[in-house]
Order: structure tokens, then C-alpha cells, then sequence
């Protein structure tokens, strides 16, 4: 690629930089979000009991999800890394005795 | 300088004289996009009356699937006889090349739309006219923003295995942004009485979008489609 | 390096998984919501974790993409990875707390939707790893660097509407007996990310180093 060819990529790129921070300073952009975002939080505290649900189940069940996504991924690196090995010493094993029947002939 | 936009446009002009000659891409493209809002006017109109905001969905995901079938055929025709390697072999700006793509897809696309927004103006009942250079804005940035990384998504895809499957796979969950910012800018616009510094908002962020993903596309260009 | 590194890394992260709980256990109740707001220590802390895999897989696919180290490439698969298993994790347990504190699974809500389109990116990211056959890994590099500059539009765009999920800038406001738990499991996550992250990148070397058995196999053939 020519010297040229690179500084008129860099233009353009600058050119993006300009409009970029052009669009960064539009005051609209920070003064919105905060008012609208947060008007809408409704705490759910004003149920009655009997329609509330057990917390502990859940809570369980989170960190067992959690606890199994890990263990379960951890299992299948394992898993797979072994299967990986096992084949890499397979091949390795066929490489060199190529190699010494190559220079056996 | 000059000689950049010289390349983009030879670029261009090559991909609209291939165009003009059977111009398969925009009718297939048109009939698709036309077809697309159909199916959603049989969805959403019930009764004679249109679901309340359906209509600025409708017409982004039209704009998006018809996209996704254009960018697909765009660089599906850089494959034939090999015409693809020859562009890239050519001394000249690889970003320059991206660019022409690029524009000449939002030319087709420009044509494209302008019968779907036409269409769902007419199917949904949407004020159109209203605003009609906050409604183009938002049109031309939003467009901007999916071609942007769509051209740049089915160049790299040129070379893959199951491209027409990966396109859509890969280009729709980057492109939400997009979409999003699409959808709500023309939601708000399309209502009764439009806050207007929310469609400023919506339209900034596009800007925005567009801004960084353009920079960033031709940035990638070079270094992904160099063997 | 990383076959030293290892060891240490999953020993801390065994250290920080024991510990978490007992410290979770012994932190006050939250006075609104009661017990169920425990799950938020490794909700939290499972997607800093998956933060902190997306920037790896963004910086490691510019590396790869400018430098053509192949180790950025396997170090980026091992991101992308992670950042699904964090992913998953934060999916699966908010649902869990919200059914409580919302009374409803599933909202269409800013931050939910933001978390399931970053997942999608990612399970994209891996499926092309999967399916995009020889020459997709430059591909996969520029998909990377897309998906971390998308972050922070995901977070503007979907941050202006309304909603009904806690603001992180709660986070550094939270007293030190609800601190504690919290960052003793963010610190937790994040080692084991990093080991995990290494596990993963070891796989991806040793399946690099079998393609040029085979390569130097047919060579020979």
C-alpha cells in the first residue's frame, strides 16, 4: 500500500473522529436518558403474602445454576483437551515412525 | 485525495453498469422488501386499523431484510470468475473499494426504500409528511449504519463456507443498535404529536453509531481481506 | 507461562468459591426484598466477569488482526467462550431473582434486553468460529472488535428507556457488609474467568499444534 494511499485512509478516519466528537458534545445526548430512565421502577413490595413466592428455592436454584455452569464447562475443557491429547500423541506417534521409515528407504 | 474518490467511484460506477445491464439486483431486492411489508400489513392491520406502533417496526425490518439480501448478492457477484481477487489485487486504497461498495449499496437501498416507506405510509396510515427531513434523516443514517457493517460482514464472508446462512446470523445482533435506535426515532416522530428532542436524540445516536462503525469498518477492511 | 500460571489461578478461585458463600450467608438481609436479593452476588459478579471476556476477545482480536499473532487468535476463542458461560450464568439467575422481586420471569426491560443481544453476538461470534470453515478466524477477529465497540451503544440505547432494573451506579454506594460479599465473589468470578481462560486457551493450542501433525503427516504421505 502507498504512503499516499495510507495518509488518505487516516483523512477519512480523522474526518469520522471530527463527526464523532461533534455528535459526543450534543448536550441532548446526557440531558435525556437520566430523567426518562428512571421514573419507571415499581418495587413489588406491596403484594400480600399468600401470593408472594418462597425466595429460598430460588436462591438455591441460582446458585446451583451457577455453580453447575461452571463445573459443567470446566468438565467439557477437560473432556475435550483429553481427546485432544490422546489423538495429538496418536499422530505423533505415526509422524516419527514415518520419519524413521523415511530415512530407513 | 482525489485519487481515493476517483477509486470509489470507478467502484461505483462499475457496480452500477453490472446493475443497469439486468438489473437483478434491484428487482429482486424491491420484490422482497415489497413482499416483506405485505406479509406484515395481513399480520398487523386488523379490522382496517393498524396495531398501535407497528408500523415504524415494519418498516425498519424491511429495510433490514431486504438489506441482508442485498449485501448477500452484492459480493455473491464479486465471486464469479474470480472478479473479487482481481479488485483486491488492483493498486489502489482497499478502504477505497469498501467505500464503493458500500455506496453503491445505498444507492440500491436509497431506491428501495423509497417505495417501502411509500408502502407503509399507505398500509399503516403513518403521517409521513410531517416531518419529512427528520423522517429522512433517520432513514439515511439508520441505512448508513446497517450497510456500514454489512458490506464490511459480506466482503469477509465472501471467502467462508455457508455465507448465505452466516450473514443474517452474524450481521443481525451487531446491527441491533441500529435497529433500535431506528424503531424509537421513527416511533416517537410517527406519534400524534412528536417530542421532537427525542427524535433529535434517537437521530444523534445514529450519527453517533454510523461515526464510530464506519471508522472502525474501514479501519478492519484492509488487514481482514488481505490473504 | 500459562501451564504455571494454572495452577495458582484455580487454586484462588477455589479459595474465592468456598468463601463466597459463607460470607453471602452472613451478609445482612436487603430491607425490601428480603432473601432473594442474595442472588445478586454472583449475578453481579457473573456479568463483570463476562465484561471482562469481552474485552479480552476484543483486544485480543485487534492484536490478532494487525499482528497475526496466532496466540491472540486462541486467546480470543477462549474469550468468546467464557463470555457465553458468564453470559448464561447472568441470564439464568436474573429471571430467578426478578420472578420474585417483579413478580414476572421475563421483561422486555433495557437492561435484559441489552444482556440477551450481547449474548446473541457471542453465540454468534462461536458459531462462526464453528461453522465458518478455513479462513473464518480474520473474519471471526473483525466480528470481535465489532462486538466490543457494540457494548456501548447496546448500554446507551437501551439505558434511555424505561427501566425497571437497579442502576449499577447503586454499586459503589453499597455499605461494607453488603461490599464485602459482593466483591469477594466479583474477584472470584474474574479468577476463575482467568483460569478458565487459560484451560481454554491450552485446548485451543494443542488442537493447533494436531492440525500441523497432520499437515506434516500428509506432507510425508
Amino acid at each position: 500500500m502507498s504512503g499516499r494511499g495510507r495518509r488518505a485512509r487516516w483523512l477519512v478516519v480523522v474526518i469520522l473522529a471530527v463527526v464523532l466528537t461533534g455528535t459526543w458534545g450534543e448536550s441532548t445526548l446526557w440531558a435525556q436518558p437520566t430523567d426518562a430512565a428512571q421514573d419507571g421502577f415499581v418495587p413489588m413490595d406491596e403484594i400480600p403474602p399468600e401470593e408472594e413466592l418462597p425466595a429460598a428455592p430460588l436462591v438455591m436454584t441460582a446458585y446451583a445454576v451457577a455453580w453447575a455452569i461452571v463445573i459443567g464447562y470446566l468438565w467439557t475443557i477437560w473432556k475435550r483437551l483429553g481427546n485432544v491429547e490422546k489423538e495429538l500423541a496418536d499422530v505423533g506417534r505415526r509422524v516419527s515412525a514415518g520419519d524413521r521409515a523415511g530415512t530407513g528407504a | 485525495m482525489t485519487r481515493f474518490l476517483q477509486v470509489v467511484w470507478l467502484v461505483v460506477r462499475k457496480d452500477l453498469r453490472v446493475e443497469s445491464r439486468n438489473k437483478e439486483m434491484l428487482v429482486t431486492t424491491l420484490f422482497f422488501a415489497v413482499s416483506c411489508v405485505m406479509v406484515f400489513a395481513f399480520a398487523f392491520v386488523r379490522g382496517g386499523r393498524a396495531v398501535d406502533g407497528a408500523a415504524a417496526g415494519v418498516l425498519w425490518i424491511a429495510v433490514a431484510f431486504a438489506g441482508t439480501l442485498a449485501l448477500g448478492r452484492a459480493f455473491e457477484r464479486e465471486r464469479y470468475q474470480d472478479a473479487l481477487r482481481g479488485l483486491l489485487l488492483a493498486p489502489v486504497d482497499r478502504p477505497a473499494i469498501y467505500l464503493g461498495k458500500l455506496s453503491g449499496l445505498l444507492l440500491l437501498l436509497a431506491v428501495v426504500e423509497l417505495v417501502v416507506v411509500l408502502m407503509v405510509a399507505l398500509m399503516f396510515q403513518a403521517p409521513l409528511f410531517e416531518h419529512p427531513f427528520r423522517m429522512l434523516a433517520l432513514l439515511a443514517l439508520g441505512t448508513l449504519g446497517f450497510a456500514s457493517v454489512g458490506t464490511l460482514f459480506s466482503a469477509m464472508l465472501v471467502r467462508t463456507r455457508s455465507r448465505a446462512v452466516l450473514l443474517p446470523v452474524l450481521l443481525y445482533p451487531v446491527t441491533i443498535p441500529v435497529l433500535i435506535m431506528g424503531v424509537s426515532g421513527t416511533n416517537v416522530l410517527w406519534q400524534p404529536e412528536p417530542d421532537l428532542a427525542m427524535v433529535q436524540l434517537w437521530t444523534s445516536l445514529l450519527l453517533f453509531f454510523d461515526a464510530v462503525f464506519l471508522t472502525l469498518a474501514l479501519w478492519t477492511f484492509e488487514p481482514v481481506m488481505t490473504e | 507461562m500459562t501451564r504455571r500460571l494454572f495452577p495458582v489461578l484455580a487454586g484462588l478461585s477455589l479459595l474465592f468459591f468456598v468463601g463466597a458463600p459463607v460470607l453471602i450467608v452472613r451478609a445482612p438481609y436487603e430491607s425490601t426484598m428480603g432473601l432473594v436479593q442474595k442472588i445478586f452476588y454472583f449475578h453481579f459478579a457473573g456479568w463483570m466477569a463476562m465484561f471482562l471476556a469481552i474485552f479480552v476477545l476484543g483486544i485480543a482480536s485487534i492484536i490478532f488482526l494487525f499482528r497475526r499473532i496466532r496466540s491472540a487468535d486462541q486467546l480470543a476463542v477462549a474469550a468468546a467462550e467464557q463470555a457465553v458461560i458468564f453470559g448464561l450464568i447472568g441470564l439464568i439467575t436474573g429471571p430467578l431473582w426478578g420472578v420474585k422481586a417483579w413478580g414476572v420471569w421475563w421483561q422486555w426491560d433495557a437492561r435484559l434486553t441489552m444482556a440477551v443481544i450481547l449474548e446473541l453476538i457471542l453465540v454468534a461470534y462461536l458459531l462462526l468460529r464453528q461453522y465458518g470453515g478455513p479462513g473464518s478466524d480474520r473474519l471471526a477477529a473483525g466480528l470481535g472488535i465489532f462486538a466490543m465497540a457494540n457494548v456501548p451503544f447496546l448500554y446507551i440505547s437501551t439505558e434511555i428507556w424505561r427501566t425497571v432494573h437497579p442502576r449499577t451506579s447503586v454499586v459503589p454506594t453499597l455499605p461494607v457488609d453488603f461490599g464485602l460479599p459482593l466483591w469477594w465473589s466479583v474477584a472470584g468470578f474474574v479468577v476463575i474467568c482467568l483460569a478458565m481462560l487459560s484451560a481454554r486457551r491450552r485446548l485451543e493450542e494443542q488442537r493447533a499444534t494436531l492440525d500441523e501433525l497432520y499437515l506434516a503427516l500428509e506432507d510425508e504421505a
